[in-house]
């Protein structure tokens, strides 16, 4: 991951985009201040909410979570114990976090769960998670992580491991929670229909490195990276005509312990030239806020 | 045994792989027993690739493995190039192997960490005994090559030191090995990055050609099924709800569950007009399906008919089959 810049607007949805090991994970962990440790190297600013928290030590940048952050993430058995009831592990993090008592914490879960439309509520705090479908659980941690109203939810592939038609609810609910409750989120996925769909703002990484921002219809109607129009062309769409050849980006990402010179999409960018062979491109704003990183954009300067 | 109807065979087409009202079923806590797949009938033309869809536990993966005998059935009857696979003694069944092959999701884990490439791709062949030791390296050779791999930088080279997406053509190119007729592939690019699940479709496809396979293909993703596939076969719950040429299944999907898949893809395209979902709810268990039309309980067009009579294939225009009491 190296020189990521990213701003989420209070209540807005910020799309991160990227492949396998393009950092997005690594991003959204750092954002939050949960890497810390003896392998990691990090340096910059993290802001919230005004507040620099970049630097701060772990256990301060755990008071923001909660109210202020929550994340959520691809596999929900992450963030629930499987040896409790649903019921009792809602009910305690709104003891823990909001100090409710017992009996009020213990209501305010059913209500949770029914604004996360869990069919039953009732009989749904009484089970294990092992008891619940992969959505089902999903929507247990998303009542869990907007509990305390957080301002910025992180949200980690929350539907990836899901069906199609889970996927979609989810997202919708995912959609009508953060417009009902104000909040912002942060969604990172691999998906750009899931992004074209549910996000106002995209950022697409690849190979650690921001290469892409602007408005999500934006980004969509006129793309200035040559590694977002191919990812865009590689998706099977439903209007292409079967048993055809598929656009293909041919070759890998790179290897993240031996970067080579140069711009990291230059061996696969179908426009390359000698300059981004040698070169890392800087991040280039243009005139209408439009932020890539290449030397010949697809569309030029401007 | 109430099947989900055969109207779509096509016996008269000489078939290569021709299965009907396939039940496997599974133990499951206690005396109950799930039946992951439940009377299912499709054949297979040669050159066709029968693209297999729906939502996570519907029975593909059971059905890909039950029809090439890896697993037990408990009822029904498979037949390749006109014998019963499910009637045959073990050792002709045997015989019968190299012809039948069949790929995975999960490419890294299907290949034997301690060996080299050139053995993974070799191993089938020596099994077979095909060939002398230099007529198979030289085969080998041949097909790395033919999936878009530099023979002499991988052959000696373990599986963990390639990504994903070369896994998986290690894993083309060793099934192919034998020349198989006939190709099962259980979700072979759903553990791939996009752009990678490209070239493996391409991949696929050229393979298809160049050897004259006849083809399987196992996926949830029904965009990544258009691509590839002749015919699609849709199941929910172990049975069969739709079966039509992919242009036709997408354009027009007459059976609700197809529907609500089709409408549930998020489209790249954010000024295309937003769908809410089309059905709420997750499918039911397995072990205790619903009666009548297993879709009806999340199904909006559900009449009581539906909870009563099993709705059986129907044709509702040519080469368009659909399973349900109340087409769209
Ligand atoms: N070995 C087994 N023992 C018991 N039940 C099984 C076994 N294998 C599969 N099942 C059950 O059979 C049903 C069908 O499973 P199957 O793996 O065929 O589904 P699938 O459509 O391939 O799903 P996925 O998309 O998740 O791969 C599921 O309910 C599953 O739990
Ligand atoms: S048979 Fe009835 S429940 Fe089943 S899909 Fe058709 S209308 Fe819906
Ligand atoms: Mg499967």
């Amino acid at each position: 991951m190296r020189g990521v810049d990213i701003d989420v607007q209070a209540a807005s949805s910020m799309g991160i985009v990227g492949e396998s090991g393009s950092g997005k994970t690594v991003m959204c962990r750092a954002a939050m201040g949960l890497l810390r440790g003896g392998n990691v190297r990090s340096s910059g600013s993290v802001v919230f909410d005004g507040d620099e928290i970049g630097n701060l030590p772990s256990a301060d940048v755990r008071k923001y979570f909660g109210t202020g952050m929550a994340m959520i993430f691809q596999d929900p058995m992450t963030a629930l114990n499987p040896v409790r009831r649903i019921g009792s592990q809602l009910a305690e993090s709104l003891v823990i976090r909001l100090g409710m008592n017992k009996k009020a914490a213990r209501d305010r879960a059913a209500e949770l769960l029914a604004l996360v439309r869990i069919p039953d509520p009732e009989a749904t705090l009484r089970k294990f998670p092992g008891q619940l479908s992969g959505g089902m659980r999903q929507r247990v941690v998303i009542a869990t992580a907007i509990a305390c109203k957080p301002k910025l939810l992180f949200a980690d592939e929350p539907t990836t491991a899901l069906d199609v038609t889970v996927q979609a609810q989810i997202l919708e609910l995912l959609s009508d929670l953060r417009r009902d409750l104000n909040m912002a989120m942060a969604l990172v996925t691999h998906d750009l229909g899931v992004v074209a769909n549910h996000t106002d703002y995209v950022t697409v990484l690849y190979a650690g490195l921001v290469v892409e921002q602007a408005p999500t219809t934006k980004l969509f109607t006129s793309m200035r990276m040559p590694y977002t129009e191919a990812l865009l062309k590689s998706i099977p769409r439903l209007d292409q005509p079967s048993g055809g050849r598929m656009p293909m980006i041919g070759g890998r990402l790179p290897d993240p312990t031996n970067p080579e010179p140069g711009c990291p999409f230059a061996p696969r960018c179908p426009y390359v030239q000698d300059r981004c062979r040698s070169e890392v491109p800087p991040l280039t704003t243009a005139a209408d806020g439009h932020v890539y990183r290449c030397f010949y954009p697809i569309g030029g300067h401007g | 045994m109430a099947g989900s109807g055969k109207a779509h065979l096509r016996p008269s087409s000489d078939p290569i792989l021709s299965v009907e009202d396939l039940v496997v079923e599974f133990k499951a806590a206690g005396r109950e027993s799930i039946k992951a797949v439940s009377g299912i009938s499709f054949d297979l033309i040669r050159g066709e690739t029968l693209a297999v869809v729906g939502e996570s536990g519907c029975g593909k993966s059971t059905l890909g493995k039950a029809i090439l005998r890896l697993i037990p059935s408990s009822g029904g009857s498979v037949s390749f190039e006109g014998r019963d696979l499910l009637a045959l003694p073990d050792d002709e069944l045997r015989q019968m192997r190299p012809a039948m092959q069949m790929i995975f999701q999960d490419p890294v884990s299907s290949l034997d960490p301690r060996f080299s490439v050139a053995r993974l791709v070799e191993e089938p062949l020596a099994i077979w005994a095909r060939g002398t030791v230099e007529e198979r390296s030289k085969r080998v050779d041949e097909l790395l090559e033919a999936v878009g791999l530099d023979a002499h930088l991988v052959r000696d080279r373990k599986p963990y030191e390639f990504s994903g997406g070369q896994c998986q053509r290690i894993s083309i190119a060793r099934s192919l090995a034998l020349e198989p007729m006939l190709l099962v592939c259980d979700e072979p690019v759903s553990a791939l990055d996009v752009s990678v699940q490209a070239q493996i479709l391409n991949l696929l496809q050229d393979m298809k050609e160049r050897y004259g396979l006849t083809m399987v293909f196992i996926s949830h993703d029904l965009a990544v099924v258009k691509a590839v596939s002749t015919r699609i076969m849709v199941m929910y719950l172990g049975k069969v709800c739709e079966v039509a040429g992919p242009d036709t299944i997408y354009a027009q999907p007459r059976h609700h569950y197809t529907h609500a898949l089709v409408s549930s893809i998020p489209l790249p395209d954010p000024n295309a007009p937003r769908v809410r979902t089309a059905i709420e709810g997750e499918p039911p268990s397995p072990a205790n399906p619903p009666s009548g039309c297993r879709f009806r309980t999340r199904c909006p067009a559900a009449t009581d008919e539906c909870a009563v009579e099993e709705p059986q294939l129907t044709e509702v225009a040519p080469g368009h089959f659909v399973a349900c009491h109340h087409p769209r």
